[in-house]
């Protein structure tokens, strides 16, 4: 149903806006699409099932998991401290907090490599605790950490800046401690945000290439292949594999959006649950 | 007619915005399209301007069906709901936006804009952005703005609702005279019963899409037509019935019936203006007084109903608890097919108006 | 003694985003610098001024402008028309434009090689159309590749700075300007624009940032060092040769890109800081 409108530029609008959306995005992607058919339902399984194809989606989801849910504790507690409270250099936190969204990830991804490796200042603090960071899965988390914070950070940071403190206060007057106050008015009101940052920092995690591949080194043998870099070698390598890649990345594609889908279910109930 | 619109249909999904709607206005006239909320007025004046396109029907301008004319050239002027002030502009630039738009020469524009601006009152001004005006002198500037390009008609959204109450008695006055002033053919939109009996020439009442009555604010007052039309116009008690109300024996089963203050005398036993009609006085109870600013509204039980009735403050005291004589002079009656006056029986004869 | 803990919670709090802030973003910058004058000022300039740096700067700041150029054009026009305009299908086309937030740039880069690559489909299209004009375009593997696989990532970033703002400024003016006789362009040369103007620079800023950092998406279409690499592209070629000496080179030149991001950030925080002005007049 087109409804008539007097401000003018409908059509002209929506013939620009979907050829360039087609052009550009769903062409492209449809012959994703396409490639990943030519293989036969036997070689699909085949490939799917193969321990380092395995390995790989394990790796991606699991550091992804772990890096988004780190940085809902700390993108919490930064949001807060950045609307909340005073102090020097609040600014120039509050400005630099975008760095991982503006910085190259390749310059993320080599700098981090050297930091945390054996020759780095952090690296080799944390070798004499016995903790190797790099070439491991801890550095591709620490990779995912520092892409995804901005992602959390962002999302809650309104919400708060909105709630007013005399909610708290409130509570607090009532005899609730610190605890209970934060728990029950605090995080139920942050609660959707913050889930939206998780599933994007998460989305992020999942099909990052550039920061997390040089940190990571790339090991079957330690399980420290991501999926991207799975689909890259299938690009890169002497055999090169089409079909192969555009079946991982469709199956990659299918795991990101199931899980923006999953989270907007439980955003739904959620606010289902607060609105009854 | 001036202004027409024939057969009207519109619907937006399952929701009917317009039931065959049907009026015409003279030239000159200044109406009101008065509903309540959601019951389409504001789509009708849409439709009029062709903001909205009709899903059947004519719409006719100056004798002239305008169905696929747009709204652009149909020479009207639209002051809408919350203005749609160009929030980037001057009040100078606001104004002179139609005139530019229409290649108008510079030097005609200063002129036409300077002469709006000195009619709405607001000189000196002309350098402001709509953020640094007042609520009143923003409807002013729309109003200036919807006109400056001579237009043959004026739409206006609801023209007062973003305004303090305060202001609004005022600017309704001030709206009225412009009107007439610029002597434009003018349509309003209004949920404000008030606004409309004090603004406009007639009235148009809409309610769920149909058009229920049109005609002077006094007689629609006086002859509601509809159902809906006598309990929306004035201020009303709906009774379910008049059971052992003296002079209104033969009200038919199933009828209701809606009460205005001005049908109800309530006086005290004593009083003489009264005399010749006692023999249709019940007695009633006063429950509540209540301090109208110019007048008294009194609450009474009167076999246990309750009546409104509003009391000069130049009449004697009266007391919470006290006994007083009430008249019904008259009702409405109505049901689902209509509305009908219906008198006091026992006071036939009586000149109530005289009194 | 409650304003007290309060106090020491307060402090605390600060103490870990601190700690967070510094560990995580600020100490990699200052890695970045040290590593890149390692060995010397000279080394550090004759890194930024060798020949593929030079063409890599040159890539990065082609595909950025286009980039920015394409998606500004598309984040305007449909950020008109999803605000503005009532119709079937407007929610699936928001999803879709969005689309590229969600999936890995590794994906963009493989859908171009698909489409346009020695086996894509539109492969035969493509060469007919060189065929026809007498060119020698390619999409894939070269500096049109480069710049598409760049769109594609940074696709979304300029609507979504828009709509929202459009959205919340209604349609009013518009179709009171339209009422008048206003044509579509005056209209949103006149009453839009004025409204969109932070958001379209703030977008403009965040979709410029992204674009010249984009690796996973370039690195698929991009082979040719000094030809169709971009400076992320050279950093890893630098870095993964693995000698000393082209490890600090690789440092060099990200010590460039360190600065445009910060330069990006400065002006973010310059126009997000005017916007707010402008909000409160």
């Amino acid at each position: 149903m087109k409804k008539k409108s007097i401000i003018p530029g409908f059509g002209l609008s929506m013939g620009i806006t979907v050829a360039m959306l087609s052009l550009i995005i769903l062409i492209p992607l449809a012959s994703v699409l396409a490639y990943s058919f030519r293989l036969s339902g036997g070689e699909f399984l085949d490939l799917m099932t193969r321990p380092n194809v395995v390995q790989s989606f394990v790796t991606s989801i699991g550091c992804a998991l772990a890096a988004a849910v780190i940085n809902c504790v700390f993108g919490v507690i930064l949001a807060w401290v950045l609307v909340r409270y005073d102090f020097p250099g609040k600014r120039l936190m509050d400005g630099m907090i975008e760095l991982p969204f503006a910085l190259p990830t390749a310059v993320a991804g080599i700098t981090l490599t050297k930091m945390y490796s054996d020759t780095g200042f952090l690296g080799r603090a944390f070798e004499k605790i016995g903790i190797e960071i790099a070439y491991t899965k801890i550095g591709i988390v620490i990779a995912m950490i520092f892409i995804g914070i901005p992602f959390v950070v962002r999302a809650i940071q309104p919400v708060l800046e909105k709630l007013s403190p005399s909610y708290e206060e409130a509570a607090l007057m009532l005899g609730a401690s610190r605890l209970t106050v934060f728990w029950k008015i605090i995080f139920p009101e942050i609660r959707p945000a913050l889930l939206t940052g998780f599933g994007l920092a998460l989305a992020r995690g999942i099909g990052e290439y550039g920061s997390v591949i040089y940190i990571s080194g790339n090991s079957e043998k330690n399980g420290t292949q991501v999926v991207s870099y799975i689909i890259m070698q299938k690009l890169n390598s002497g055999n090169v594999d089409y079909e192969g890649a555009a079946a991982i990345a469709l199956v990659l594609l299918i795991i990101s959006f199931l899980m923006l889908f999953l989270i907007n279910i439980i955003q739904h109930i959620a606010s289902r649950r607060t609105n009854a | 007619m001036y202004v027409e619109m024939k057969d009207i249909c519109k619907k937006f999904g399952d929701y009917e915005a317009a039931k065959n709607i049907n009026f015409g206005i003279e030239q000159g006239k200044l109406v009101a399209l008065l509903g309540p909320s959601g019951s389409g007025k504001t789509t009708i004046l849409r439709m009029l301007a062709g903001l909205e396109q009709q899903d059947s029907g004519d719409v006719m301008i100056e004798g002239k069906v305008v169905n696929d004319v747009p709204a652009s050239e149909r020479g009207i002027g639209f002051v809408f709901q919350n203005y749609a002030l160009f929030r980037y502009m001057t009040v100078y630039d606001n104004i002179a936006f139609g005139l530019k738009v229409q290649k108008a020469d510079k030097q005609k524009i200063h002129e036409r804009v300077m002469e709006m601006i000195s009619l709405i009152g607001l000189e000196g001004l002309e350098k402001r952005y709509p953020n640094q005006l007042s609520g009143g002198q923003r409807q002013r500037v729309a109003f200036a703005r919807a006109i400056a390009p001579n237009p043959q008609l004026l739409l206006l959204d609801e023209p007062f609702a973003a305004i303090d109450a305060k202001v609004r008695k005022d600017l309704r006055k001030w709206l009225k005279e412009m009107i007439q002033k610029v002597g434009i053919t003018s349509i309003f939109v209004t949920h404000d019963q008030e606004e409309a009996v004090e603004v406009a020439d007639d009235i148009i009442i809409i309610n769920e899409g149909r058009l229920e009555q049109m005609g002077s604010p006094i007689s629609i007052y006086k002859n509601p037509k509809t159902p809906f039309v006598a309990q929306f116009i004035g201020t009303s008690a709906i009774l379910e019935n008049l059971k052992g109300f003296k002079g209104y024996d033969a009200v038919p089963e199933g009828k209701k019936v809606i009460v205005r203050p001005e049908f109800v005398e309530a006086f005290k036993s004593d009083n003489k203006k009264f005399a010749g009609m006692m023999n249709a006085v019940e007695e009633g109870t006063i429950e509540s007084v209540v301090f109208r600013g110019s007048y008294l509204e009194l609450t009474l039980e009167v076999n246990g109903i309750r009546l409104t009735t509003n009391r000069s403050l130049e009449r004697r005291h009266v007391d919470i608890g006290e006994k007083m004589c009430v008249l019904l002079y008259r009702v409405y009656l109505f049901d689902d097919e209509g509305a009908e006056i219906r008198k006091n029986q026992l006071l036939k004869g009586i000149d109530i108006e005289a009194l | 003694m409650k304003q007290n803990s309060q106090k020491i919670v307060q402090w605390i709090l600060i103490g870990i985003s601190v700690i967070f802030f510094l560990l995580m973003l600020v100490l990699p910058l200052f890695e970045v610098i040290y590593r890149a004058l390692k060995d010397g000022l000279e080394s550090y300039g004759r890194a930024l001024t060798a020949s593929n740096t030079l063409s890599a700067l040159k890539v990065t700041l082609i595909a950025t402008v286009i980039a920015v150029i394409v998606n500004t054009i598309f984040g305007v026009i449909a950020s008109w028309l999803v605000t503005k305009f009532d119709f079937r299908g407007k929610n699936v086309l928001s999803t879709l434009i969005d689309i590229p937030f969600s999936i890995s740039p590794v994906i963009a880069g493989l859908a171009y090689i698909m489409t346009f690559g020695r086996t894509g489909w539109a492969k035969p299209l493509i060469d007919g159309i060189n065929d026809a004009l007498g060119t020698d375009i390619a999409l894939v593997f070269s500096v049109p590749a480069v710049v598409l696989a760049t769109i594609f990532v940074t696709f979304p970033f300029i609507s979504r700075e828009i709509i929202p703002v459009l959205y919340a400024e209604g349609r009013d003016e518009e179709e009171a300007a339209a009422m008048m006789g206003a044509s579509g362009f005056t209209i949103f040369r006149k009453i839009t624009f004025p409204h969109i103007k932070w958001g379209l620079l703030y977008g403009i800023i965040l979709c410029a940032a992204r674009a010249f950092g984009e690796f996973g998406a370039v690195y698929a279409v991009s082979k040719a060092r000094g030809k169709t690499f971009t400076l992320p592209l050279e950093i890893d070629a630098l870095y993964m040769a693995g000698s000393a000496d082209s490890i600090t080179q690789a440092f060099a030149v990200s010590s460039l890109l360190v600065g445009m991001a910060l330069v990006m950030l400065i002006l973010k925080s310059i126009v997000e800081y005017r916007g707010k002005m402008k909000d409160k007049e």
